[in-house]
């Protein structure tokens, strides 16, 4: 075994050279060149944070313009709804009053024909009774030959109409 | 090499280049060895591999992820081992972490195919020992620094009745003093292992092959196929064991950090 065969002899060259290599690293890459790439990354993970940080409070901020929204759709919409409500009552309203009008004039129009309707009835009825009694002259006349006065005509027409 | 005999641990074989064999310091041989010059290949790609991702893009690039999935993998380790206070062994731990890794991958390198020996200098416990002596040395002296004596009280767990203490203080001041040894063992045993085992089945693979068809369609073979899966696993045990030493470094520094 050459490690320990050569021992004695190569001993103090191994030493020697490992130290002059490792110490060679440790200078240039362990204290030179590390401290670089561990800005570098320290750095980038630092910028990452900050992105990250700004980034949650754009979310944040949006979160409460979208919150804001909301309440502001909210009261509109309920504004609206107020508005269409009130748009209904009145139109039922106004309706009711045109309804109630329309059913006045009818009343009016069915009372006044009603009325007319009566006293033609009425005017019919003493038409009929004057020619009654006119015919009853007329015929007692001509029948018995007495002169019967309009009034005893009258009178008898208007018993017999009045029984039936 | 002998003809038909493998050797499975020349591998790890220590060998001076460019004539460098006699180059020493206050009297210590440091000639630069293949090993030397692997562990200098590995501080290069590592170098220029998190190089190429510090470009500091702020959309990063496909090289940039993969170095900064390194560094927020070990630094997640720190977190979640030591916790806030980690932050500060991160060019430690990213250094000894990506060090070993790479060094681990370095070695499994198919360059053999051009001509090439890859070595594998965490496969020498000389390197990992060095290794887990250093991560335990700034155990010792971040918890001394930190707690003062009172660091001792490391080797006497919470609730530990009066008498027991006695027994209990030599026990854990064992296990403590053993760490930086199955730390430095644990990766160079790893790493050995995979190499010999390799080494050992490409020999029966060459072996067999030479020795007829018989022996190539009932050793040769099975073993070629064993050797694609143990490669795959290898890599795996790469990454593994440079994630255990980084872990227990950061493990054995909660328990310097934080005191229990």
């Amino acid at each position: 075994m050459p490690q320990i065969a050569q021992l004695a002899t190569t001993y103090s060259s191994q030493i020697f050279w490992l130290l002059v290599c490792f110490g060679l690293v440790f200078f240039v890459v362990g204290l030179g060149l590390l401290p670089k790439v561990t800005s570098t990354v320290d750095l980038r993970d630092k910028q990452i944070a900050d992105d990250l940080a700004a980034a949650e409070a754009a979310r944040a901020a949006a979160d409460a313009e979208e919150e804001a929204w909301k309440v502001t759709a909210a009261k509109q919409r309920a504004e609206a709804q107020a508005l269409i409500a009130q748009a209904k009552a009145d139109a039922a309203k106004s309706t009711e009053a045109a309804l109630a009008a329309a059913g006045a004039k009818v009343d009016e129009t069915l009372a006044a024909a009603e009325a007319r309707i009566g006293a033609a009835r009425a005017a019919a009825l003493g038409e009929i009774e004057a020619v009654a009694a006119e015919a009853a002259q007329d015929i007692v006349a001509r029948l018995a030959g007495i002169s019967v006065p309009a009034e005893q005509a009258q009178a008898a027409v208007k018993g017999v109409l009045a029984h039936g | 090499m002998a003809e038909g005999k493998v050797d499975p641990v020349h591998q790890f074989t220590i060998e001076p280049l460019f004539g460098t064999d006699h180059w020493s310091i206050a009297g210590y041989n440091v000639a630069f060895t293949n090993s030397a010059l692997w562990m200098a290949i590995t501080a290069v790609v590592l170098i220029v591999f998190v190089a190429g991702g510090a470009k500091r893009a702020v959309v990063p690039g496909r090289w940039q992820m993969a170095v900064e999935g390194f560094t927020g993998f070990v630094d997640n380790l720190l977190q979640s081992n030591i916790g806030a206070a980690g932050r500060k062994y991160l060019p430690y731990i990213f250094s000894l972490f990506m060090f070993i890794l790479f060094a681990n991958l370095l070695g499994l390198l198919p360059l053999a195919l051009v001509g090439l020996h890859p070595f594998t200098a965490t496969s020498h416990f000389t390197v990992t020992g060095v290794l887990a002596v250093m991560s335990f040395a700034i155990v010792l002296a971040v918890g001394f620094a930190k707690h003062g004596l009172h660091f001792f009280s490391l080797f006497v767990p919470h609730g530990t009745p009066l008498p027991m203490i006695p027994i209990i203080f030599p026990i854990e001041l064992i296990s403590f003093m053993v760490r930086p040894f199955s730390l430095g063992l644990r990766l160079f045993v790893a790493m050995m292992a995979g190499h010999v085992l390799l080494e050992v089945l490409s020999g029966f693979v060459i072996s067999g092959t030479n020795a007829g068809a018989l022996t190539f369609g009932i050793a040769a073979l099975p073993s070629f196929l064993l050797m694609i899966g143990i490669c795959a696993l290898e890599l795996l045990v790469a990454g593994i064991q440079a994630y255990v030493f980084a872990l227990l470094t950061c493990v054995y520094l909660n328990d310097a950090e934080n005191l229990h």
